[in-house]
């Protein structure tokens, strides 16, 4: 199996960031400062990155704002030839650093939203004037003249909000909002009874964003991730395993998703290693999942494998206990109607009991 | 918003014109989307400067690839309707 480049690249700058939200898709072993990568190490893996064909670079986190060389590592993003993409919670940005990320050429900024208002989105992140802050910023983001896309994660507790936020996003001039309701791996993974929406929320998201996209056609894009517990097919996770795109986690470690150091039996390398090209297209762990060999035959005689690929690897461990098993989210799978009991159960949790991301103890 | 010949066509801002080396092609980049283009494609984009008109662009491409115009007025309307919509291209008049 011959893989094909990658398009994009998730750069994890940081694990440190000022909120603490309950879905974060970082690990629960938040690295921290000191194990992160040099401005120079980054700016290698940029090179490498374009060299091997990648177009898009994420630069996220975390906070990406919390490192202080950002404005340096877009320069080198840029100077190698990538479009840059900053994925940020908006905190850590003062206009002046945003004149400054100007200068440096980043290309678009992506901001996040954890509610409409500051009493839902202060208690979502677990900080207190983080939504007020958050405005303003959309404010200078907007008179830097940065092209703009909303990011609003969504789940039982704010999924009521979904209208109000499609219509922030043409207010502030967003040409796109990602509407993703709010996927089970990481932090998230411990709050399934206070986050899981309801069949019918489910149900109503989708209703609501079709409607919007029609209505809202030429004036704002729309994409979203809808609820997968209550989904009859899996995700295609991130286009299928090794084949789309790649992340560096903060002390460059190089996984082919956020979530792929779940698997215990993959071994990952970092780029002190070895060169990303050979990460790619060598690794034992970017190639445990490509093609169709490691499908259970499930999924191998399926004709709909070339669309999801059999979904998500860290959730057939997390769900089936095997990470080369099909995503139970599918309706083929034997473990399916379990999980959607356990999806219904977990809707009729209480909305009070967030445990919130936080540092290990040192 | 629909195009017609006045219509003065640029390219907003974080969207641009790219030159992929390793799989050499052009390609358009956009936020989160990269759009792989045909030398047809390639050729319409390369046109749009944010002062030339819909029409100018037409008479131009129709000179240079010595092509009926209709044709390929039809053809670049229907690739700048498609990014319009996309919020990939906009429109000053
Ligand atoms: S999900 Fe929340 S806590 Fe995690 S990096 Fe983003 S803003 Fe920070
Ligand atoms: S059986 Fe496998 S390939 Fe077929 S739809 Fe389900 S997960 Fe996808």
């Amino acid at each position: 199996m011959t893989a094909r480049p990658p398009l994009a690249m998730l750069a994890e700058l940081t694990h440190r960031c000022p909120l603490s939200c309950p879905y974060c898709s970082n690990p629960l072993d938040l690295l921290r400062k000191e194990a992160e990568l040099s401005t120079g190490d980054w700016a290698d893996a940029f090179r490498q990155a374009a060299d091997l064909g990648v177009l898009h670079v994420h630069l996220s986190g975390g906070e990406p704002a919390s490192r202080r060389d950002l404005e340096e590592l877009v320069v080198a993003a840029r100077q190698a030839g990538l479009y840059t993409n900053l994925i940020t919670s908006g905190i850590g940005l003062t206009e002046r650093r945003l004149k400054a990320l100007d200068e440096a050429g980043l290309d678009h900024v992506q901001l996040s939203l954890q509610g409409t208002d500051a009493a839902m989105a202060d208690r979502i992140g677990g900080y207190r004037g983080g939504f007020e802050r958050k405005m303003q910023v959309a404010e200078w983001i907007g008179a830097t003249g940065f092209p703009l896309t909303l990011n609003a994660v969504v789940h039982r507790q704010n999924l009521h909000q979904l209208p109000e936020a499609l219509d922030m996003a043409v207010r502030i001039g967003a040409r796109r909002i990602e509407v993703a309701i709010v996927q089970f791996h990481g932090w998230a993974m411990r709050n399934r009874a206070a986050l899981m929406p309801t069949r019918a929320q489910a149900e109503e998201a989708k209703r609501i964003v079709e409607e919007a996209r029609k209505r809202l056609l030429g004036t704002l894009v729309i994409d979203f991730v809808p609820a997968d517990y209550h989904e009859e097919y899996p995700k295609s996770c991130m286009g299928g395993w090794g084949s789309t795109g790649l992340n560096i986690a903060p002390d460059g470690t190089v996984l082919p998703c956020h979530a792929a150091q779940t698997i215990p039996h993959l071994s990952f390398d970092t780029v002190h290693d070895r060169p990303l090209r050979e990460i790619w297209y060598d690794s034992a762990a970017f190639n445990a999942y490509r093609g169709d060999d490691w499908m259970p035959e499930l999924c191998r005689t399926c004709d709909r494998k070339h669309i999801d690929h059999g979904g998500c690897r860290c959730q057939a461990l997390a769900l089936a206990g095997d990470a080369g098993a099909t995503d139970p989210v599918c309706a083929k799978s034997p473990l399916h109607a379990g999980l959607r009991a356990k999806a219904e159960a977990f809707a009729a949790g209480p909305d009070d009991n967030l445990t919130y991301r936080t540092l290990p103890p040192a | 918003m629909s195009i017609t010949p006045a219509s003065v066509p640029v390219l907003p801002r974080g969207v641009r014109l790219h030159h992929d080396r390793v799989r050499d092609t052009w390609v358009l980049l956009a936020p989160e989307r990269a759009i792989r283009l045909d030398p047809v494609g390639h050729a319409v984009l390369a046109e749009i400067d944010g002062t030339r008109s819909f029409a100018t662009i037409v008479a131009t491409l129709a000179g240079k690839y010595d092509a009926p115009p209709e044709r390929i007025a039809e053809d670049s309307r229907g690739l700048l309707t498609g990014l319009l919509n996309r919020r990939m291209l906009e429109l000053t008049e």
